[in-house]
């Protein structure tokens, strides 16, 4: 994770049907509401498409489509957090994003195994934070290329 | 680490001193006598050296050091100048090029170095007698006055001439406290003191190296001035930090005689008289011509901003005429105007003269033809000539390429040229010029040219075409053969050009470019290979079209034509629909079904078509509706999204949304 020297993690908090994840509030570009997104043809389900951000086009994931969650409908708290990391900029779409707290490293606990059936590697791990429970997420994995190719790859076959 | 934030600036700085020794060198090959182009060596090899020295690349300084003093030894007509000497100090210059790019990778910059050290070290031990005989001539000086200086003719008019209106022409020898730490400061006090008094006729180190503060603790001048000797140094000495100055008169016969002695050694006070003059010249350029890295993504962000700004420019206008209020309107037309201009001078800002990629080709020709025992007189027009910094980046390879090829194969050896009765040189010429919205390069050797029958055995060999095509085939039509892949007219294999991958590259990546490239060819008389480049990759014009409700831009450079195509006019072929679109069977491609649209088909009896090219292959994009052409920038998906199946990029369009542009080359099969 990307930790500072103190034992605080800065972390962003948002809520993804009715769960609350974090990640490191420096990955975070901006938090825009929801705009205009053209849908890019041969992509998974869960890139929406892109959209423009102040002149850059930027890839938006739907984050409850990319954990296989139920989709819903967008409402008025929706937000898209912009990600800057490994010179990409990607927009994560969530239902709402309201906090930023210091985690203590030490709150930290790995993933319970047993957390849902599907692979869960993009879960760093848990923390209690007074009685809430946060899921802290692993960036480079929620990005993970390889799901990306392997599906357009798929996709230019059919065609 | 700190150092890490200057090291892009060494190497870029680096590279810049490299380039300038290349040429410099080329140039003095040229005219070996001339000792301005010497100085100028000296100077770019000097602050190479400094600067590996600052960053802790020590071989890269020692070997620097090293042919400076041999270039030192030049200047100062110890040593004189012949190609085998100009060969060492190139094979200098490549290695420390080698040595900058191995920095660039993340290396020590370390090679082994010994044996071009030794060679340089014999070339200035070669009059090593000299050089010892004139220390000797100073330290006998030093007793009384040390002239450390060397005059030129002009300078010593100057001391004769103040003699005789009964001037004192002292040597002033200054020296600062070694705790002083602002030397430069204390040096333009003293200066100022100077000039007060008299005049500097010279002074070492020279001026500009003491503003760098190029110097340990002391520096001396020629001065000529009224006052006596202890009155300068009573005055110099009120600077603080100053240890000892010590004033001497400077005796004319003195001088002559060094100065004699100098020249009977080289002969060569004109040289230095307009190496002193020129070596003014350009200190003025180079205060003139100032510049400062930016690194181009800056300039991208700066654009991407601006854009955004000219969609609020439009909105504003619409606001603005609804309602009619004259001072709203006219602010808003004055900021339209700002606007466009500002836009010019970012679009601008991006442009960089072809020269950055034409300067390296001297340094190439020369190693070619030496390799391939030929000879060519390389001629540069146009290397002024501006274009996108994204295309320079890309276009030297295939350049390269061209210019190997046009001397292995192309320009003949002298003897050959000679049976055909050409002169023995050959010429290879590189022409960039500005015409319309492209930039077009020409490279043109007066040599074998092309030979057509060859060409086509060839091709026919390779399977490329067959013998009955072959006739029907125009000249241009067979020389474009040569770039098709799998295609290489070179007799025997050689080292520089010809290894398989042969000009189908070229015309790839030309291609990827947006440009194209023909040939022009005579045989025996020569070739011309011309390359036509958009300026700039980042806006194209496109054709917006419409399908349900998504817009999807298509390259106005693949369109051949629009078309409204009624239903019967669709024929089926393998169960695919075509068209007779102008006598040739066109395949039809609904962009709806390629993309997956979503949204209801719309039964209609007419369709809209855009038929596409790539190459000699057509084929016809149905889509809803055309929108109209446009001229659009092109941006990235960026990093996340790469490989879109036939998707090229994107572009904001005028209402603030996102289009994509279709890659309309992977649409054609």
């Amino acid at each position: 994770m990307v930790g500072g020297t103190t034992e605080f993690i800065k972390s962003i908090v948002f809520q993804l049907a009715n769960e609350e994840y974090s990640m490191p509030v420096d990955l975070v570009g901006s938090i825009e509401r929801v705009m205009h997104i053209t849908r890019i043809p041969g992509t998974p389900d869960f890139v929406k498409g892109v959209l423009n951000l102040r002149g850059v086009v930027t890839p938006i994931i739907d984050l409850r489509s990319r954990f296989g969650f139920e989709v819903q409908e967008y409402t008025d708290s929706t937000r898209t957090i912009i990600i800057q990391h490994n010179n990409m900029d990607v927009g994560l779409i969530v239902d709402a994003a309201y906090d930023v707290i210091d985690i203590p490293k030490e709150r930290i606990e790995p993933a319970p195994e047993t957390v849902g059936s599907v692979s869960i590697d993009y879960i760093d791990g848990v923390a209690k934070h007074d009685d809430r429970l946060l899921i802290l997420l692993n960036i480079d994995k929620v990005l993970s290329h390889e799901e990306i190719k392997s599906t357009t790859h798929s996709d230019v076959q059919k065609v | 680490m700190e150092m890490n934030e200057y090291l892009d600036v060494f190497i870029e700085e680096s590279k810049e001193h490299i380039q300038a020794l290349n040429e410099h060198l080329l140039e003095l090959e040229k005219e070996p006598s001339n000792l301005t182009i010497v100085s100028e060596i000296f100077r770019s090899a000097h602050t190479l050296k400094g600067m590996s020295a600052t960053m802790g690349f020590q071989d890269l300084a020692d070997l620097t050091h090293k042919m400076e003093n041999v270039l030192d030894a030049v200047r100062h007509h110890k040593i004189t100048l012949n190609s085998d000497i100009i060969d060492v100090v190139f094979n200098a210059v490549d290695v420390l090029e080698s040595m900058v790019l191995d920095i660039t990778d993340g290396g020590e910059g370390k090679q082994d170095v010994t044996n071009l050290v030794n060679q340089l070290q014999a070339i200035e031990a070669g009059e090593v007698v000299t050089a010892n005989e004139e220390a000797a001539v100073t330290v006998n000086q030093s007793a009384s006055v040390q002239i450390e200086q060397q005059l030129d003719q002009f300078e010593l008019t100057v001391l004769q001439q103040s003699q005789e209106k009964g001037f004192a022409n002292y040597q002033v020898t200054v020296r600062l406290q070694e705790s002083c730490l602002l030397k430069a400061a204390r040096v333009y006090m003293v200066f100022e003191i100077l000039e007060k008094i008299g005049e500097v006729i010279k002074s070492t180190p020279s001026v500009t190296e003491l503003e760098d503060e190029q110097f340990e603790y002391d520096f001396n001048v020629i001065l000529v001035t009224k006052d006596t000797p202890d009155m300068i140094k009573q005055k110099i000495m009120k600077v603080s930090e100053i240890e000892e100055v010590v004033v001497a008169e400077l005796s004319l016969d003195n001088i002559s005689e060094q100065n004699e002695y100098t020249q009977t050694q080289s002969n060569a006070v004109q040289q230095d008289n307009s190496e002193a003059n020129s070596g003014k010249e350009t200190t003025k350029s180079q205060v003139s011509n100032r510049t400062i890295r930016v690194n181009i993504e800056r300039l991208d962000a700066l654009m991407n901003l601006f854009e955004e700004l000219v969609i609020d420019r439009g909105r504003l206008e619409q606001i603005a005429s609804s309602l009619r209020d004259a001072e709203l309107q006219e602010t808003v037309e004055h900021m339209s105007r700002i606007s466009g201009d500002l836009q010019n001078i970012i679009l601008n800002m991006r442009m960089v003269p072809i020269d950055q990629v034409f300067n390296r080709f001297p340094r190439m020709v020369r190693q070619l033809t030496k390799d391939l025992n030929k000879k060519v007189d390389l001629q540069i027009y146009g290397a002024e000539t501006e274009l996108d910094r994204t295309v320079i980046d890309e276009i030297g390879d295939p350049l390269v390429h061209l210019i190997r090829n046009a001397l292995d194969h192309g320009i003949e050896t002298p003897e050959v040229r000679k049976q055909k009765g050409k002169p023995e040189e050959g010429i290879l010429k590189l022409n960039a010029y500005h015409s319309g919205n492209h930039v077009f390069i020409e490279i043109s050797d007066n040599g074998a040219g092309i030979d057509r029958e060859k060409v086509i055995t060839k091709a026919i060999s390779n399977g490329i075409i067959t013998r009955e095509q072959a006739n029907g085939y125009t000249d241009k039509q067979v020389y474009q053969l040569i770039m098709e892949s799998g295609f290489s007219t070179a007799d025997k294999i050689s080292d520089i050009s010809g290894r398989g991958v042969g000009l189908d590259v070229v015309k790839n990546t030309i291609e990827s470019l947006g440009g194209n490239i023909s040939i022009n060819s005579s045989f025996n008389e020569g070739s011309t290979f011309l390359i036509q480049l958009p300026l700039t990759l980042s806006i194209i014009s496109v054709m917006l079209t419409e399908v349900q409700n998504e817009k999807y831009a298509i390259p106005l450079s693949s369109i051949i034509e629009t078309a409204i195509v009624h239903k019967k006019d669709i024929m089926h072929a393998h169960n695919k629909q075509v068209i007779d679109f102008r006598g040739k069977v066109v395949p039809l491609v609904s962009l709806k079904e390629v993309f997956e649209v979503p949204g209801d088909v719309e039964e209609d009896d007419y369709y809209s078509v855009v038929i596409i090219r790539q190459g000699e292959k057509m084929a016809g994009l149905i889509v809803d509706t055309f929108i109209g052409q446009q001229e659009v920038v092109l941006k990235s998906l960026g990093n996340y999204l790469t490989d879109i199946f036939a998707i090229s990029g994107a572009t904001i369009l005028g209402d603030g949304q996102v289009a994509l542009i279709v890659d309309t080359n992977a649409l054609i099969k």
